[in-house]
């Protein structure tokens, strides 16, 4: 019976990966479907789009939709305040989680678990609970129309950086810490020169996800920054939009344009983006 | 020496939430438009929302439509799409990343992609169906449909979740499903049984999150209905539009106040019943529930 029954069963098993990697396959040309049709109606002239029914690829590829669409608006001028504002708020997540996380997993003091539950708990707070007190607290301070609202937040921590960090750090064993103590090193001396080297991966994906969030950021843009020469692409975007309204060519040319660098980072960068979402996985228990 | 390396936490914690929350908590019950002085009016705002307000309650609704299919529908999703994954097939690794790549792009332009892809006439939506003899709808322009169009969009991104349930599945330990499989249980049974219950804390902490950011639905609603009018009768005025609205394009901002304090209790009492039901079917490692 054995030699059939397995015989049997193997020929079962691989109609199953037959049937899952059919799905798998189809599953995933879905997937890409939307992105292909972006690229191929931004090569299109606006005579090919307005036609019916519509085509699958451009019959005739026009480059130019790309430097005409691109000049439309200062978009260049949006690229370069978009990347000063992606820099100090990477800089900011990477320096101050990294340094919050620390205190939280390789320091003893009192109040500890309560404080981290307290870190953990902001985690239900919607946004816009406090988005009116904080934009009245910024327009206060004179920070309106600056770039201040959009990066300095990012220099006090935010819950789930803070986390991913601590819990990155409490897998490295306490007696590096106490080792270094007892050769004379203080705290700020381990987090510099001990602990950050140590924990790349985990600044790295950070780094990628911050990056990641002010690039598309809409909202704080949105509400603070006025001045058309201050516009991030986002908000660049959402304008220009307005501006050429039914010419689907030169919106889905903008758009590839803005997604190209999130595309490039996560495929050089992938390992990263997954480290992330496996940190949080360790949530669990 | 430990509050030292905390501070800038807790600096931005008493700034950017303790601060704003109790300024907000008291500014939703005065008449305030940032200009102007706080001026106490009770419960004014708050009767205003509940009987004088048609619009709080229509986004209210689209919220809570919007949750209510996008959070079981992705979760669900995701969960399928991770235990395909983790089978033993070619290619896995590309399809990983292919499954994944979707969700890691946000903002304006993806907004844009899925206003050209659910165009009636040139989106790639409504060609595919009309390839299987099926006349779309006009999706962003009819109000029946703005909201499932919304969702669809979401379940595009579906990957991010899946990559969550995927690392948990790889955590178990096969001996489970060899020893089952000798007992004579079939796929289905190994999954209902073993992956299932196994996945449980990561479907808790999934439902949690995206209950919780379902709720804060705000940009596709503000760039997909144009100028942020909430599309074709008010459809797609989801409750942090309406607020937007009333905050920064009339400026009656204690108004606005009472009305995020209703969603932070609506998401209070939401996760307050997960946690407490959580206990039913939260299957924890060797924890004291069993």
């Amino acid at each position: 019976m054995s030699k059939r029954y397995y015989a049997s069963r193997r020929a079962q098993q691989l109609r199953a990966k037959v049937i899952v990697s059919i799905i798998l396959f189809s599953g995933s040309i879905i997937l890409i479907m939307p992105l292909w049709w972006m690229i191929s109606t931004s090569l299109k002239s606006m005579e090919e789009i307005m036609q019916y029914p519509p085509t699958f690829y451009p019959h005739k590829v026009y480059w130019r939709n790309y430097v005409e669409a691109w000049n439309a608006a200062p978009f260049t001028r949006y690229t370069f305040n978009t990347l000063i504002i992606c820099f100090f708020s990477v800089v900011g997540s990477v320096l101050s989680n990294s340094f919050v996380g620390y205190g939280f997993a390789k320091i003893r003091f009192r109040g500890r678990e309560t404080l981290m539950n307290v870190v953990l708990s902001t985690m239900i707070i919607p946004g816009f609970v406090t988005l009116i007190p904080t934009y009245v607290l910024f327009s206060k301070l004179g920070w309106v129309n600056t770039y201040l609202p959009l990066t300095v937040p990012s220099f006090f921590g935010s819950t789930f950086f803070i986390f991913m960090f601590r819990q990155f750090y409490m897998t490295i064993p306490n007696e590096l810490v106490e080792a270094a103590m007892i050769d004379g090193a203080n705290h700020f001396y381990i987090w510099f020169k001990l602990m950050l080297p140590l924990v790349k991966p985990v600044l790295a994906t950070v780094a990628i996800f911050s990056f990641n969030g002010a690039w598309n950021d809409l909202l704080g843009p949105l509400l603070y920054i006025n001045d058309e020469m201050k516009y991030t692409l986002q908000i660049g975007l959402q304008n220009f939009r307005g501006l050429v309204q039914t010419q689907w060519h030169y919106l889905m040319a903008a758009s590839t344009l803005v997604l190209l660098p999130v595309l490039i980072l996560f495929f050089a960068f992938q390992r990263y983006f997954i480290e992330g979402m496996n940190l949080t996985a360790g949530t669990k228990g | 020496m430990g509050y030292v390396f905390i501070l800038p936490w807790i600096i931005g914690f008493i700034s950017f939430v303790l601060g704003p929350l109790l300024f907000s908590l008291y500014g939703s019950f005065t008449n305030y438009n940032i200009t102007s002085r706080m001026e106490f009016v009770g419960f004014d705002n708050y009767i205003r929302m509940f009987t004088r307000d048609p619009l709080f309650w229509k986004s209210l609704y689209n919220t809570a439509y919007y949750v209510v299919f996008m959070v079981p529908l992705t979760t669900v999703g995701a969960i399928v799409l991770s235990v395909l994954l983790n089978q033993k097939v070619p290619c896995t690794r590309v399809y990983r990343t292919i499954y994944y790549m979707p969700s890691v792009l946000s903002g304006v332009a993806v907004y844009m992609l899925w206003m050209q892809l659910l165009n009636p006439q040139s989106g790639l939506v409504n060609t595919a169906l009309r390839l299987i003899g099926i006349e779309g709808p006009a999706w962003l322009f009819d109000p029946a449909w703005t909201k499932p169009a919304i969702i669809f969009m979401k379940m595009w991104s579906v990957g991010g979740g899946m990559l969550l349930y995927l690392a948990n599945l790889q955590s178990i330990p096969t001996q489970l499903y060899e020893s089952a499989e000798l007992d004579g249980a079939n796929a289905w049974h190994r999954f209902r049984f073993i992956t299932l219950p196994m996945i449980t804390p990561v479907i808790f902490f999934d439902v949690v999150t995206s209950l919780i950011g379902g709720f804060q639905i705000f940009q596709e609603g503000y760039v997909m209905s144009q100028n942020g009018d909430g599309g074709p009768m008010h459809s797609l005025l989801f409750y942090n539009l309406h607020m937007w609205n009333k905050a920064f394009e009339v400026f009656d901002m204690g108004y606005a106040m009472g009305m995020a304090w209703i969603l932070f209790i609506i998401v209070m009492i939401l996760t307050a019943l997960n946690m407490k039901f959580s206990k039913h079917w939260v299957y924890y490692e060797g924890g004291d529930g069993r």
